[in-house]
């Protein structure tokens, strides 16, 4: 009897103590999405919605402040994109040649080494841009614009260092999640393919990586929402001037403009920095929708 | 019994959870110091208030910390309205002390203003080693900062872009720059970084590059340009011939000698090593 009692003590601790920590995750979404909301929308009504998201002038200091974050928006659109157009290559094939095609001791090696990838803080990915990245880049842009009187020379601190720096950062989780897709294709697939005459590599574009879609789609899905909020690598190497998202123009991310502005903004200029907030939160939740969405697909796949 | 004390464990532990929570949401919004008026044992109490320059903004909140540290039966309070508006509060009885990030108008002064400059805010512009220039105007400044003058070669320098980098919006420095030489939303950045370190790191890096920085900050990996044949140092900022310098004023009506103890005791606070040592930490220069 009393060793029941007592195992049911520890039983209905145990449940409480799982639905508390439960409680903490939920809470703790529910309290952030509901402050965002709370903080970011007020801008919308003195600004005026259509100035704001769609204005394209950033001068909150300015006599007649103008608070357009239209450019911003875009820069982060644009810089996210493409870094995804060519970090997902290159990290598609990276997870091809760990998972087909190299030999196991050379994935040995190979794989720690995105893992590391992962590992490295941003702040170091934003060091590397700026020591490295940013001086070649001003190089390049004295060739290319030598002889343009109208373009506004950035340092090397661009668009396309930017891009750079992030298509790298979003490598590893790339790398990972499509890597354990397409070794989680059944071999029996490879194998009929093989069987029926196709080539190896025939087989890995047209059987094993169909077969790993959903995981590797959820991989890229990933790798957005990791560049979508990145700050702190950007911040460094991109420049800071809000401008139109060109690949040599100095630009401004939503994430940076937060980071660089917050310190000394106060007024509508702080209400808008929360409604930049606000968008950059809202990004993230349709990634997060996306994701959610794809991997509720790939269980039904199953 | 068990079943219900776990429940409210539970419950208190939620609502410890929210208040958690609620507390960090709140913390980003006001940082004001708070200071818990004590006043045992001290002889002052009271309140002080200043109101004006919202650049002297870093300044009030650094000296008032200090001073109601020291004296924890006094409370401060600073009102960031405008230079212009702080002094017009000073003049109307409404404060102690009227806040101006400049030095006062011949009107202010007859309607009993007293100028007491505490502190001189100096701006120095800084360019990469290499460059040759080593003198500007405060006119080819201008061109510069509003992209006009796009070439150190027109400014007798060798064939090089001028990489142009500022600070950003809301900074106390950029206000200052831009107010100082005139151009307040005219100016064409190329970067804008949100610290006085990375524009001195960006601007030691970046050839053809002019940035600006609080004199204190201007160490001796980029050069610090002289403007209109003077150069950017503390004796002549004290002097008043270097034009990026600007005195921060913290104005009483009447002589100093003629305030409340209270206010006296600010004035003497801010003289002593304590609050000399606030002034220099805030970046700011003491006047002679």
């Amino acid at each position: 009897m009393k060793k029941k009692a007592k195992l049911n003590i520890v039983e209905t601790t145990a449940k409480y103590i799982f639905t508390i920590c439960a409680v903490i995750a939920i809470f703790a979404v529910c309290s952030i999405t509901f402050y965002m909301i709370l903080k970011g929308t007020p801008a919308f009504k003195t600004v005026g919605v259509l100035d704001l998201l769609f204005g394209t002038e950033w001068q909150p200091t300015a006599e007649e402040p103008k608070y357009g974050i239209l450019f911003i928006i875009l820069s982060s659109i644009v810089g996210t994109g493409a870094s995804v157009l060519i970090g997902v290559p290159i990290g598609l094939l990276t997870a091809v040649f760990l998972t087909e095609v190299s030999d196991k001791r050379l994935a040995a090696v190979v794989h720690p080494a995105v893992e590391l990838l992962a590992a490295i803080p941003s702040v170091i990915y934003g060091l590397l841009g700026l020591m490295l990245l940013n001086p070649v880049m001003y190089q390049l842009e004295k060739l290319i614009f030598a002889n343009s009187p109208s373009h506004q020379f950035t340092g090397g601190s661009n668009m396309l260092s930017a891009i750079i720096v992030l298509a790298i950062m979003i490598l590893p989780t790339v790398v990972n999640v499509s890597a354990s897709s397409i070794s989680a294709v059944p071999n029996e697939l490879r194998a009929a393919s093989l069987a029926v005459g196709a080539s190896k590599i025939q087989t890995i574009f047209k059987v094993t990586i169909p077969a790993a879609k959903s995981g590797i789609m959820t991989g890229v899905v990933l790798g957005i929402g990791r560049a979508l909020g990145e700050a702190m690598a950007i911040n460094m190497v991109a420049g800071g001037s809000v401008n139109l998202p060109l690949p040599f123009n100095s630009v401004r991310f939503l994430t940076t403009q937060l980071v660089s502005e917050m310190g000394y903004a106060e007024g509508t200029h702080r209400e808008v920095l929360f409604t930049v907030g606000l968008v950059l939160y809202v990004f993230i939740m349709i990634v997060n929708f996306v994701l959610l969405k794809l991997r509720r697909e790939a269980t039904e796949d199953e | 019994m068990k079943r219900k004390f776990m429940k409210t464990a539970a419950v208190c532990m939620a609502a410890m959870m929210m208040l958690g929570s609620l507390a960090a949401c709140g913390g980003s919004e006001s940082e004001a110091p708070e200071e818990t008026a004590g006043g045992n044992g001290t002889e002052l109490t009271g309140n002080i208030s200043l109101a004006g320059s919202t650049s002297m903004e870093k300044l009030c909140e650094a000296m008032s910390e200090s001073f109601m540290q020291a004296n924890p039966g006094v409370t401060v309070t600073v009102e960031y309205t405008g230079s212009s508006a702080g002094i017009e509060s000073l003049v109307q009885g409404s404060v102690d002390i009227g806040n101006a990030s400049r030095g006062l108008e011949d009107g202010e002064k007859e309607s009993g203003a007293v100028e007491n400059i505490v502190a001189i805010d100096g701006i120095a512009v800084i360019l990469e080693k290499s460059n040759e220039v080593a003198d500007l105007t405060t006119e080819q400044l201008t061109d510069i900062y509003t992209g006009k003058v796009t070439n150190w070669k027109e400014l007798g320098g060798k064939d090089e872009a001028i990489v142009v980098i500022g600070r950003e919006a809301g900074s106390g420095t950029r206000g200052a720059f831009e107010e100082l030489l005139e151009v307040e939303d005219a100016c064409n950045y190329a970067q804008e970084l949100d610290s006085t370190g990375a524009v001195l790191a960006k601007v030691a890096s970046t050839p053809g590059s002019i940035g600006y920085v609080s004199l204190d900050a201007v160490d001796d990996t980029v050069t610090s340009a002289s403007l209109d044949g003077v150069a950017a140092t503390e004796e002549n900022i004290t002097a008043g011939e270097y034009k990026l310098s600007r005195p921060f004023v913290m104005a009483t009506k009447g002589e100093i000698a003629e305030q409340n103890e209270l206010v006296q005791a600010w004035f003497s606070y801010i003289e002593s090593e304590e609050g000399q040592n606030v002034i220099s930490k805030v970046g700011l220069i003491l006047p002679q």
